[in-house]
């Protein structure tokens, strides 16, 4: 999840400097037009998480009349180079945070065994707040995440696949693992899975409550049994992984789609959304909106057709409209102003200065103590960081302090800038990206929300002017 | 020997002052050390009991021969489920005894999670989600209204020791903020339930209390009547008719 949120930063230096005007845009002057001016209101024939909210049969039966397990054999006979070009076509980008290339990825594993297996490892550790789009694929559609497990796991030349599911996630994982033992017993799964006389066996691992392992080789850690703390990178998982294996982690959604893909053709795919940013997509639209749900929509749909298409609207209207953190937490909030015509995909996004991420969208309406709702998230970070490195332990917890008494007014004037120096003190001083994903949000407010921060400070100096006055 | 004497009577001196260790968490999360208490510590007999022997073996074989270390998490939330939703140390050791490791191994996975209790909980514990998104939508009332009802203090549990009340970071469930999970452990490892209640008022969250206290299983899940799960209030506006199977091109053409 996080993991890639590192490699985005390594995309865009120009964040850095706090320049957010241009950028990348500088030089796609001379695009194409695009053949679409128009993304969302999506089809329900073109959705493919059908069983979304668990109207349905989930399990085997049901599976199957939606269409799943269909001709998987014939899937797996194409062979590895065909599923990952495959992929590649579709420009499906990975689901968990990032947006990295799904099937580039996939391409990373290697491609003659010197002996050791290989093995996919899926990332189902959903903790990012606001982001709750796996849940859903696990209890009402499990069997898409198991056929996938065995489509990826042939495109990576995997033996096996452990699914990490987070620890509270119990009656997800009882479901899915029913639908584990309904799979093995059909021949869909294990030896000669589907019939194609590949083996590959899918075992389901959990966690026990730790946001940290959401990132890949916390995850690999915690799957060994030891406490979730990352790695140092290299050497890369697709090297060295699981058991010192070479191993992929990938998202839940990344998985669950690839099969449709597929079957409908990566052309298909690949009519969804701008350029670069195909597909379709789960969002999870929470906080102040009259009817918060989660909705497969089409990438690059606009965020206020998003939210007034399926979400009845923001709380006592548009205008109420305070600000919206787009892409989960670990992403910088964007206010109104913003919010008026930005399209929800990786790349415009990026642009605003903030991100996709998970597309957990939270939206906040003006009665919200913007302040305070960041200052939780700060104390989120404080409360999930491992310990592990110094600038992330010590700085999350003096961000979530300092924040305490931003939120009163309890600061100087410079003190403002002091907090966004210490973010940035954070950022990229840290083994994986929770450093940066502590950082970003409260970057974010100070960005948009500087007056707000500087006239609490002044009201609460008045105050205590007028008390030693008195 | 002087040092050991000298450390062993400044623990007794802190016990004096702390009544119930780890009962009060500082700041996040619980205390990391342990204190031998007479109901917790590594002299008291702990093993698997017949019903979970088999369970364990089948965590166990999912994990190469190899790596058993791999399985310390499962077996320890199973260890957690037999004990009444919490670990004493001695289930600790035994887990570090299943599974072939030194038990400071499963010491420092048990104090490193936050699902694992290493003090007394409640036979139900009640766990407010604090994040942001259920934040914003009210779950500090809902807290609020729990710690009320029961007349206790966070992390503190009833006299009649039913319940609990704590605080975990996002459990995922935002789009039906604000949530509450009940972790039941009134009847060990085989009627163990961790249900979400979700789309939560002050007035349900105290009515659901009520009817656990009456041994009734409220039902999970959403508490809006108006909502299908994960859908929007009023009706999904999506996937309104029979899912068809997807269309699938000539895979032996491509």
């Amino acid at each position: 999840m996080r993991r890639i949120l590192s490699l985005e930063r390594a995309f865009s230096p120009w964040r850095r400097n706090g320049n957010w005007m241009p950028g990348p845009r500088l030089f796609t002057t001379a695009q194409p037009p695009p053949e679409k001016s128009h993304y969302g209101n999506l089809n329900d024939s073109d959705r493919i998480f059908t069983n979304l909210y668990g109207v349905h049969d989930p399990y085997l039966k049901g599976a199957r009349r939606r269409g799943d397990w269909h001709r998987t054999k014939d899937l797996i006979h194409k062979g590895t180079d065909w599923i990952v070009e495959e992929i590649k076509k579709s420009g499906l980008r990975g689901r968990g945070g990032a947006g990295f290339p799904a099937g580039l990825k996939w391409s990373f594993m290697p491609k003659v065994s010197d002996g050791r297996p290989s093995y996919l490892v899926i990332n189902a550790d959903e903790s990012e707040p606001g982001t709750c789009k796996d849940r859903e694929i696990m209890r009402h559609d499990p069997h898409k995440l198991l056929e996938g497990c065995v489509i990826a796991g042939v495109g990576m030349r995997a033996s096996a696949a452990y699914i990490y599911i987070r620890g509270e996630y119990v009656d997800e994982r009882l479901s899915l693992e029913k639908a584990r033992i309904e799979a093995y017993a059909a021949g869909l799964l294990g030896k000669n899975a589907c019939g194609s006389g590949y083996d590959f066996d899918v075992h389901i691992h959990f966690g026990a409550g730790a946001y940290i392992c959401g990132e890949e080789t916390a995850l690999l850690e915690s799957l060994e049994g030891k406490q979730g703390k990352p790695r140092l990178k290299p050497p890369f998982p697709a090297n060295t992984g699981l058991y010192g294996c070479p191993t992929t982690v990938t998202n839940v959604e990344t998985v669950a789609v690839a099969p449709t893909i597929l079957r409908r053709g990566p052309e298909w795919f690949a009519g969804f959304g701008r350029k670069n940013n195909s597909g379709t997509k789960l969002f999870c639209i929470s906080g102040h909106v009259n009817k918060p749900c989660t909705v497969e929509e089409e990438m690059s749909i606009s965020l206020k057709e998003l939210l007034e298409r399926h979400c009845g609207g923001v709380r006592g209207g548009w205008d109420n409209l305070l600000a919206v953190i787009p892409g989960g937490s670990s992403v910088a909030l964007i206010p109104k102003s913003v919010c008026d015509d930005v399209l929800m995909d990786f790349d415009a996004l990026k642009d605003v200065g903030s991100g996709l991420g998970t597309a957990a969208v939270i939206v906040m309406d003006k009665s919200t103590d913007i302040v305070d709702a960041i200052g939780r998230l700060a104390y989120f970070y404080k409360h999930e960081s491992c310990g592990q490195c110094t600038p992330c332990r010590e700085g999350t917890t003096w961000l979530w302090m300092m924040m305490e008494r931003m939120k009163v007014g309890n600061a100087k004037l410079e003190e403002v800038d002091m907090l966004y120096e210490l973010t940035k003190q954070i950022e990229g001083h840290t083994i994986c990206a929770l450093g940066d994903a502590a950082a970003w949000p409260v970057q974010g407010l100070i960005r948009h929300f500087r007056p707000e921060l500087e006239r609490r400070i002044k009201e609460n100096a008045d105050r205590e002017l007028r008390c030693a006055g008195n | 020997m002087l040092a050991r004497l000298a450390s062993k009577r400044l623990l007794e001196i802190r016990q004096a002052f702390r009544q119930s260790p780890q009962t009060t968490r500082s700041l996040s999360t619980a205390l990391n050390y342990h204190i031998d208490t007479p109901d917790n510590n590594p002299n008291v007999p702990w093993e698997f009991n017949e019903a979970n022997k088999p369970k364990v073996k089948e965590i166990l074989s999912h994990y190469p021969s190899n790596y058993k270390q791999s399985a310390v998490i499962p077996l320890l939330d199973l260890a957690q489920q037999q004990h009444g939703g919490w670990l004493p140390v001695s289930a600790m050791d035994a887990v570090a005894k299943v599974v072939e490791v030194a038990p400071i191994r499963v010491y420092e996975v048990a104090t490193f999670y936050s699902m694992f209790n290493r003090a007394k909980v409640g036979k139900y514990h009640l766990l407010v989600c604090g994040t942001t998104p259920c934040m914003i939508r009210g779950s500090r009332e809902i807290e609020d209204a729990l710690l009320k009802h029961l007349g206790v203090k966070r992390n503190e549990v009833t006299k009649d020791g039913l319940f609990s009340v704590g605080e975990m970071e996002c459990m995922g469930s935002c789009v039906n903020a604000p949530m509450i999970t009940v972790a039941d452990y009134s009847n060990g490892a085989e009627g163990y339930t961790y249900n979400y209640y979700e789309d939560l008022t002050p007035k349900r969250v105290v009515e659901i209390v009520e009817a656990l206290k009456r041994g009734e299983k409220p039902p999970h899940g959403t508490q809006n009547p108006e909502r299908i799960n994960c859908g929007p209030a009023g009706g999904n506006t999506t996937l309104l008719g029979e899912p068809k199977p997807p269309p699938c091109r000539d895979l032996d053409a491509c």
